[in-house]
């Protein structure tokens, strides 16, 4: 029972509800992926997308959830094209839903764009690869996982942890060094508490970083398929406003667990296949949609940095959501609980963090001439100074030999003086490297193998005291 | 008359079509009325089960299927090397042009260019009576590369005519073939499906290594030319930096680099290091003998699993033309999940972990590739194929199907370890869990081209780092200077070894890579420390005597300090090793 209206034909009833899925039967003319509008019978309208069609139905995933439809009253449109969402310029300075429509009680933006909420494949020659260097003012980032312009680096967090001071922190701090534009920021919350929303909005009205931060909020309450959509809206305009208006863009992601749980309910009420932990197969190329849209294209002066935040369920770096993000990502940053029990702020555990990008963003030109050398020579002497801590847990320290009881001193000075920093404290990398070498000063000059004896000359304090 | 059947179900990349009854599978097929490339995977009376390799957005049903008549294939031809490609071998730079820098729907790309003229030599004589495989002429398609143009597989017959040296179109003819009385002309461009492997006259055995420059490899898990080698490891632990730096290095005539469901940006760091890289031999960029097959984590899923047939059949054609190739895949897991993700959409019934039951056959077909071969044609020419898979186990475990089943067909494993890299131990091959099938087989070519002690050296090197493994349980418990001695000087040894021979910075200058040459002094080095450094300890000198000689920091410093074209000075610095410890024996006496 057809009736014609507007763009598309609309249909009444659906033939079945599971979850956020419904089917449609006898309709025809439908694309793949298409948009589709469902009314309730209390008139109330839901977006959805189509994603399957056959002879005999189609099948709509419909974000907001199927709560309160009926199988005889619900009417369906279909809208010939896929998602589309608003950019604007306007929305800096502003929130909005998962959809990019505001939600601030301000008005509509004055001009605005529609934008295919998936965007396309950056071809990956047209990419430039990201180098410049950007101090966040926090030494473990700065000094040992250094982000760069163009890089997506997530933090890998666990219930309860310094995430969102962190991710506060750095979004207050970032610049490139000698100035420089500011950031814009996206900000994307996805499933997140009503307090740490506000955390945000709070800190970002502190810095007065707020004109320049675009908000889009599905919390914690929000329909969890809604989820699915409201990165792809915050990274549509993010590529707006990075590849069309040449800024340069800095996207929080948070939280890429809530996310990746919307993933996996979508996917049991479909009957699929499930792979480790019920999460879908196709969790690594959905992930990869996401996390791919950052990064810099030749020719264009703006960029897409991305900070994805996840919290790693029970802690374990092996759960699919980490681990798959790991897997497409380049680098991240690992917060540990027994640093933040120790009181260390940033709880930063460097051993399992990474930057990939690091090589090409710090050195002579960027940073300093040491920084690669010094950064190896803290990774190998933190792991040294880990075994020998362990190894004190049984003999006592006591049993230790000269060199290792000098990796103990090493190491307890490394995580209090360079991982620990204040929430407030901005270091400049050369700040941040002139305390690597007091921690390094601990151990004996033949043992920095990983640094070149010139730069030993030049800043292992005892030599370059002297040089002076 | 090609089929020409329409869409009656649409589920992402999986099409079903009816009205096929006259098509054949894995038939190449035209989707929709954007002419989207897809394959047939399943016949069912007339109906098709279809594979697009694009994006389906928009598809509606009773849009035309239409085949083509041939099964999916890729073009041979120069225009190859120095090239990126997705994974149906769409040529990447042609697709910015056309849609810019986001990859939007373009019909009509050919993978190589028709217009472009190549210089061709023709070397064939007329009369000659050809067969499938013989050299009809050359092309010298880089500095690097010569390109030679061979007559196609199952074509055989007297040349009647072969044109002179000069520039062609690879579609213009080159030369004229009389076939069964029938007049055949060739132009220089051939097709061949890349699910069918090309034919070869007979396997050989590997013999000579891939020298990769990288020396926990070339000295203790070496891989041989023809030979196979799977890298599985978590992420973040150097499985992609280890793959470039074997298409660096690697000391083949060719290089297909399949990026296969990884970083888009990882393929444009190759693609701006190359061209700076110079090859060692020639002094040309690395980017003139290297081809790159990129379908990044953001492209179709089902290219996906294309790619890597792509890139072998690619690599098969150059080793028919008697060249040595090295493929790396990166990551053979995500074309395997690319299979899974399929066999998920056509509702197949699963196995481990989701996968098909037919993963281990695919896995085995793609390895069976691999090997040294007499190719076709009269002169007998040498190839051989090298495939080295990077394997992403899901949270690091190796005991998910995919690693299991790539143990089961390569012969060389090097086991990344998460605890190495925590370390920045790299490349964080773990030495205790690696193996490799081909020593006995290389050991020949080492002692005639190296040194005839290499193998002993190596396994001497081995036994240290074994004794260090048993001892670490000991030391756990008590610490190391509880232990006597000898035992205390077998962990300083291993250290040694671990620090300043199994690590290689990838990104240092000099270590980047060593030859063989310095590879092997370098080992000597070590092994000779320990014996003269054992002598001492046995005479009573104390550990610490040994550890603070100078030359101690200066091993561990050698190899970033001597570069390959000055291993010399790793023979003078071997000569004041053996002083330093006459000086320090004879103050035990
Ligand atoms: N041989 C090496 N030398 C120096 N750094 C390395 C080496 N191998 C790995 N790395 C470091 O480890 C990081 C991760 O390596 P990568 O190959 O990208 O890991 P994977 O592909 O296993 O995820 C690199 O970005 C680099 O910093
Ligand atoms: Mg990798």
């Amino acid at each position: 029972m057809a009736t014609k209206t507007g763009s598309g034909l609309e249909y009444k009833g659906v033939a079945s509800i599971s979850g956020p899925i419904i089917v449609v039967e006898n309709v025809q003319g439908v694309g793949y992926d298409e948009l589709v509008s469902v009314k309730t019978q209390h008139g109330e309208t839901r977006l959805g997308k189509v994603i399957q069609v056959t002879q005999k139905a189609v099948i709509v995933q419909v974000f907001e959830g199927t709560t309160g439809l009926s199988p005889s009253d619900t009417r369906t449109r279909f809208l010939g094209h896929s998602l589309e969402v608003p950019v604007s310029t306007e929305m800096l300075g502003r929130v909005m839903n998962s959809f990019g429509e505001p939600i601030d009680g301000h008005p509509r933006f004055f001009t605005e764009e529609k934008r295919d909420v998936n965007g396309y494949p950056l071809n990956p020659v047209a990419r430039e690869y990201p180098k410049e260097f950007i101090q966040t003012g926090i030494s473990a980032i700065d000094g040992l996982c250094s982000l760069v312009r163009g890089q997506k680096l997530p933090v890998f967090s666990g219930p309860g942890l310094a995430h969102n001071e962190l991710a506060a922190q750095i979004v207050r701090q970032a610049q490139i060094r000698g100035g420089g534009e500011d950031f814009n920021i996206v900000f994307i919350a996805m499933g997140l508490e009503h307090d740490d929303a506000a955390f945000f909005q709070k800190s970002f009205e502190e810095t007065g970083a707020i004109k320049n931060v675009a908000m889009f909020l599905n919390l914690a309450d929000d329909p969890p398929v809604e989820r699915i959509i409201t990165p792809r809206t915050g990274l549509t305009l993010a590529e707006f406003l990075a590849f069309d208006q040449d800024r340069h863009v800095l996207v929080v992601m948070t939280d890429m667990t809530n996310y990746c749980e919307a993933l996996r309910e979508v996917s049991a009420s479909m009957e699929e296949v499930p792979s480790r932990k019920g999460y879908p197969g196709y969790m690594y190329s959905d992930l990869a949609s996401l996390y791919e849209r950052a990064g810099r294209i030749h020719g264009k002066k703006g960029s897409i940095t991305q900070m994805p935040i996840l919290t790693m369920p029970n802690d374990d770096i092996t759960h699919p959501i980490p681990d798959l993000t790991g897997y497409i990502t380049e680098g991240q940053i690992v917060l540990s609980r027994s640093l933040e029990k120790q009181s260390i702020y940033p709880p930063i555990y460097i051993s399992t963090s990474l930057s990939r990008l690091m090589k090409d963003g710090i050195g002579k030109d960027s940073t300093r001439e040491d920084h690669a050398n010094v950064a190896s020579q803290l990774y190998s002497a933190y792991a040294q100074y880990n075994s020998v801590k362990s190894l004190v847990t049984i003999i006592g320290e006591e049993g230790l030999g000269q060199r290792d009881k000098e990796y103990l001193r090493f190491g307890e000075a490394f995580e209090k003086t360079l991982i620990n920093q204040g929430k407030n404290e901005n270091r400049t990398i050369e700040q941040t490297l002139s305390i690597a070498w007091d921690a390094l000063s601990l151990l004996p000059d033949e043992e920095l193998t990983s640094i070149k004896p010139e730069y030993i000359k030049k800043y292992y304090p005892k030599f370059a005291s002297e040089v002076k | 008359m090609p089929v020409k059947g329409r869409v009656i179900r649409v589920a992402g990349p999986v099409v079903e079509a009816s009205g096929m009854a006259q098509a054949v599978m894995h038939e190449m097929v035209e989707v929709g009325n954007d002419r989207l490339i897809g394959e047939i995977i399943r016949l069912d009376g007339e109906q098709a089960t279809i594979q697009v390799y694009q994006n389906t957005s928009g598809l509606k049903l009773d849009e035309p299927v239409l085949g083509t008549g041939s099964p999916l294939s890729v073009e041979l031809a120069p225009g190859i090397v120095g090239n990126v490609f997705d994974g149906i071998q769409r040529p990447l730079e042609e697709l910015k042009i056309l849609t810019g820098a986001f990859i939007k729907h373009a019909a009509g790309v050919t993978s190589l260019s028709r217009t472009k003229k190549w210089t061709f030599v023709p070397t064939a004589k007329v009369g000659a009576k050809l067969v499938g495989g013989d050299i009809l002429g050359t092309v010298q398609e880089t500095a690097l590369f010569e390109h030679r143009v061979l007559v196609p597989v199952n074509v055989q017959g007297k040349l009647l005519k072969i044109v002179p040296k000069g520039d062609y179109t690879i579609i213009e003819t080159i030369a004229t073939l009389e076939v069964n009385g029938a007049k055949v002309d060739l132009p220089m461009l051939q097709r061949w499906p890349v699910r069918e492997p090309r034919p070869h006259t007979k396997r050989l055995f590997a013999t000579s290594p891939l020298i990769t420059g990288q020396r926990v490899i070339d000295t203790f898990f070496p891989v041989a030319k023809g030979g196979s080698a799977s890298i599985p490891g978590p992420f973040g632990s150097g499985k992609t930096v280890t793959q470039q730096q074997l298409a660096k290095w690697s000391d083949a005539n060719i290089i297909i680099y399949v990026g296969c469901g990884e970083r888009g940006n990882e393929m444009v760091d190759v693609l701006d290091s190359f061209p700076q890289l110079m090859d060692p031999t020639t002094g040309h960029p690395l980017m003139e003998r290297t081809v790159l097959v990129a379908n990044t984590s953001n492209m179709p899923v089902s290219a996906r699993e294309a790619s890597i047939y792509t890139g072998i059949t690619l690599a098969e054609y150059f080793r028919d033309m008697g060249y040595a190739v090295a493929l790396m895949a990166d990551s053979t897991s995500r074309w395997a999940e690319a299979l899974r993700e399929v066999s998920g959409r056509l509702e197949e019934m699963p196995a481990e972990e989701g996968f098909p039951s037919y993963l281990p056959s695919r896995l085995a077909e793609f390895y069976e590739r691999t090997g040294v071969v007499e190719t076709l044609g009269s002169d007998k020419r040498i190839g051989s194929i090298c495939a080295i898979g990077a394997v992403s186990p899901p949270g690091g475990d190796f005991s998910e199907p995919v690693t299991q089943h790539t143990k089961r067909f390569t012969r060389v494993f090097w086991a990344l370890d998460a605890e190495l890299a925590a370390a920045r131990h790299y490349p964080s091959i773990n030495w205790m869990a690696s193996y490799s099938g081909y020593i006995q087989d290389l050991a020949e070519w080492w002692h005639k081209n190296v040194d005839k002690n290499w193998n002993s050296y190596r396994e001497e090197a081995m036994r240290i780092l074994q004794t260090e493994d048993d001892l670490k349980n000991i030391v756990k418990l008590v610490g190391p200077e509880a232990l006597p001695d000898k035992q205390r000087l077998v962990l300083e040894t291993a250290r040694i070894i671990r620090i300043a021979f199994l690590q290689q910075n990838a990104l240092d200058a000099i270590d980047t890579y060593s030859s063989p040459q310095k590879q092997f002094k370098m080992l000597k080095i070590i092994v000779d420390y320990h014996r003269l450094a054992d002598n001492v300890v046995s005479k009573g000198a104390p550990i610490f005597k040994v550890t603070e000689l100078p030359i101690t920091e200066e091993i561990m410093r050698m190899k970033t300090a001597i570069p390959n074209d000055k291993v010399d000075l790793l023979d003078d610095l071997e000569k004041r090793m053996y002083e330093s410890f006459g000086m320090l024996e004879a103050t035990l006496r």
